[in-house]
């Protein structure tokens, strides 16, 4: 029977006589049944969705007192009458300035870098796992990362902290002791596990034709994992690192506790800085409920939510996209 | 022609053994950073250390209110987001049809994993403490009860944080089941909802156990959305009250007081405390308590779903 004609048949058979052998009362109870989940369904998207509501009107409402320029800079007239554009975060301050300028550059500082170094161990650990390892030990290390990804956050700031704000000390001899750098290496930690175990999902769904093929043809381990495998996982392991780079910008407890938390304008990775996640997370519990400050904080928090929402719709677009082109 | 080959094959060896070496790397640098915490910590620990609380500002004594605070904190989470979690899965993959209504609540499910959880305790501040909270004590005259930071509100806002985790591995669950089994069950005259009951959910049930543990090893291990819903620095008593009923009273949890949150205790007394270096052995201590804790729910999760996986293999 073809699925038309499928059809067709469950929609005659429940018109007959034997269909209406169901009772009414079971009907009836059917339907609230159906009824009671469907409003659970609406109810976790009406979560969602006050979470959009609720950051926008308490964000928005910044922009009663704050112009959206003075998020930018604020212009400073000096005793001779030249005006200066001022890029600093200094809310409590008599003159209030809410440039996010620092804080941006703060979370490109900690979350580049952080991307950089994971995506080279990310992607080495996904080929490493896909392609080389022993499938017995796979099998055994695919849990192992996720474990590893189960680690909660404040651990891995807290080791960062005690160890490895030292040893880098040591090391690099940096200006500040708890500056991006370090920040950099403990978010590491956690995209590492997401990068490798997104690109070895990657690698692993290219089909094993594919690898025959170039075998067939001659070519090397390397030389298939390189120019036919990579090649055709790249909208995989591209997407892997867009997700990793939004879980670096979004992070908050490594940043807070190893950034150092000084506002710095700076490119220099061995200075402290301030992330945009560490900025609520340090300012929200003391700040007056009501005041410029506060909504200046949920406009942060509105400027989080953009930058992670665009960063992981894009994510799901190439992923989606991959998945089409995938099914041979 | 020799030649050349072998220098390919040199590089290609080269790259190999690179990313090999990657690989044990990072195993080694985790390996050591946890045998650090294991050695530091595992001296601290003891019965007295679980139970006792905080004593002589946080230099000397336990972490038991923290861990109090951390299960009852979870349980309440759990106790939210398990129900709509669940139920909203059943609705998607039983009932709904792929129609443009489902397939929003998918993709923002999706989205919603990927929001930064800071942005979760922004919402709990602005949704649960001043909108619901605030109303509540207006509705029901009770002062200043709801309306302030508490352990209600924080862990509604981390069952909102789970959600997706409980969504999708229910999702996943419940998609295992073969179809089969479903038209069986329809063949001997059930209903879809005794389908569902009988047939479905008891199959499905060790993938749903395994989300609802996933679930609780994150909102245990979470920091940042609780930072200002109630999280507390130093509280020796118990968030508990008495209910009583006619003449019978039995302790639970008060859901309007702060609480101390493990994953908490670790960030401050990292940060905050007056003296680092005489509390860094506690600061071992706690970390490896969560570690452990973590590591065994997730280890559990893990194990449910091999079975989970194998069972429903064999199918």
């Amino acid at each position: 029977m073809s699925s038309e004609e499928q059809k067709d048949f469950f929609e005659k058979s429940a018109d007959s006589k034997y269909a209406k052998k169901i009772g009414k009362y079971t009907r009836l109870k059917e339907s609230a049944i159906k009824f009671f989940f469907a409003v659970n369904g609406a109810m976790a998207l009406i979560f969602i969705i006050l979470i959009f509501i609720f950051l926008f009107k308490e964000g928005f409402r910044a922009l009663e007192h704050i112009r959206l320029l003075d998020f930018l800079y604020l212009d400073r007239t000096d005793s001779a009458g030249n005006v200066q554009k001022v890029f600093e975060w200094y809310p409590t301050s008599d003159e209030a300035r809410y440039s996010l300028v620092p804080l941006l550059l703060g979370t490109l500082l900690t979350a580049i870098p952080a991307t950089i170094i994971s995506t080279l161990f990310g992607v080495g650990t996904g080929i490493y796992l896909s392609e080389v390892a022993n499938p017995k030990f796979k099998e055994f290390l695919k849990p192992a990362i996720e474990l590893f990804a189960g680690i909660p956050t404040v651990v891995l700031g807290f080791i960062m902290l005690a160890v490895g704000a030292s040893f880098f000390n040591d090391l690099l001899n940096p200006a500040n002791r708890l500056n991006a750098f370090v920040a950099s290496i403990g978010l590491s930690f956690v995209i590492i596990p997401i990068i490798a175990s997104l690109t070895e999902d990657a690698l692993h769904s290219i089909p094993n034709d594919l690898r025959m093929a170039s075998y067939g043809l001659g070519a090397t381990k390397w030389q298939t994992i390189s120019r036919v495998i990579l090649p055709a996982a790249f909208s995989g392991v591209s997407a892997s690192i867009i997700l990793g780079f939004g879980r670096a910008i979004g992070e908050t407890m490594i940043v807070l506790m190893c950034a150092g938390n000084a506002s710095n304008i700076t490119a220099d990775i061995f200075l402290s800085v301030r992330t945009m996640t560490a900025t609520i997370a340090a300012e929200m519990g003391e700040v007056s409920q009501g005041s410029d400050h506060y909504y200046a904080l949920f406009f942060i928090g509105i400027v989080l939510f953009t930058i992670t929402f665009f960063l992981n719709l894009a994510a799901e677009i190439i992923i989606n996209k991959m998945r089409k082109k995938n099914t041979f | 022609m020799e030649l050349k080959k072998r220098k390919k094959d040199f590089t290609g060896a080269l790259s190999i053994g690179i990313v090999r070496l990657m690989f044990f790397f990072l195993v080694m640098v985790l390996i050591l950073l946890l045998t650090k915490i294991f050695i530091e910590g595992i001296g601290v620990i003891s019965l007295n250390f679980l139970i006792d609380e905080p004593r002589n500002n946080m230099t000397e004594g336990g972490i038991g209110p923290a861990i109090f605070g951390t299960v009852a904190v979870t349980l309440l989470m759990i106790l939210f987001t398990l129900p709509l979690g669940v139920f909203s899965a059943i609705y998607l993959n039983e009932y709904a049809k792929d129609t443009f209504f489902t397939r929003i609540i998918r993709t923002s499910i999706n989205n919603l994993a990927g929001v930064p959880s800071i942005v979760f305790g922004l919402f709990g501040l602005g949704f649960f403490i001043l909108f619901i909270g605030k109303n509540m004590d207006e509705v029901l005259q009770t002062g200043l009860l709801f309306g302030q930071p508490a352990l209600l509100w924080a862990s509604a806002t981390l069952a909102v944080l789970v959600l997706p985790i409980v969504i999708v591995s229910t999702l996943e669950a419940l998609n295992s089941v073969p179809k089969s089994h479903r038209d069986a069950s329809y063949g001997l005259g059930a209903t879809k909802w005794q389908t569902i009951r009988n047939v479905v959910l008891p199959q499905a049930r060790p993938g749903i156990l395994t989300g609802t543990i996933l679930a609780i090893s994150r909102g245990a291990g979470e920091t940042a959305p609780i930072l200002f819903l109630g999280a507390a620095f130093f509280l020796p008593n118990l968030p508990i009250a008495d209910l009583c009923i006619g003449g019978y009273c039995i302790p639970i949890i008060n859901p309007t007081e702060q609480f101390m949150y493990l994953a908490y205790h670790i960030f401050i007394m990292a940060t905050q405390s007056s003296n680092p270096t005489k509390t860094l052995p506690l600061q071992y201590g706690s970390t490896l308590v969560l570690i452990l804790l973590t590591f065994l729910l997730n280890i559990t999760a893990i194990i449910f779903r091999y079975r989970f996986r194998k069972i429903l293999g064999r199918l």
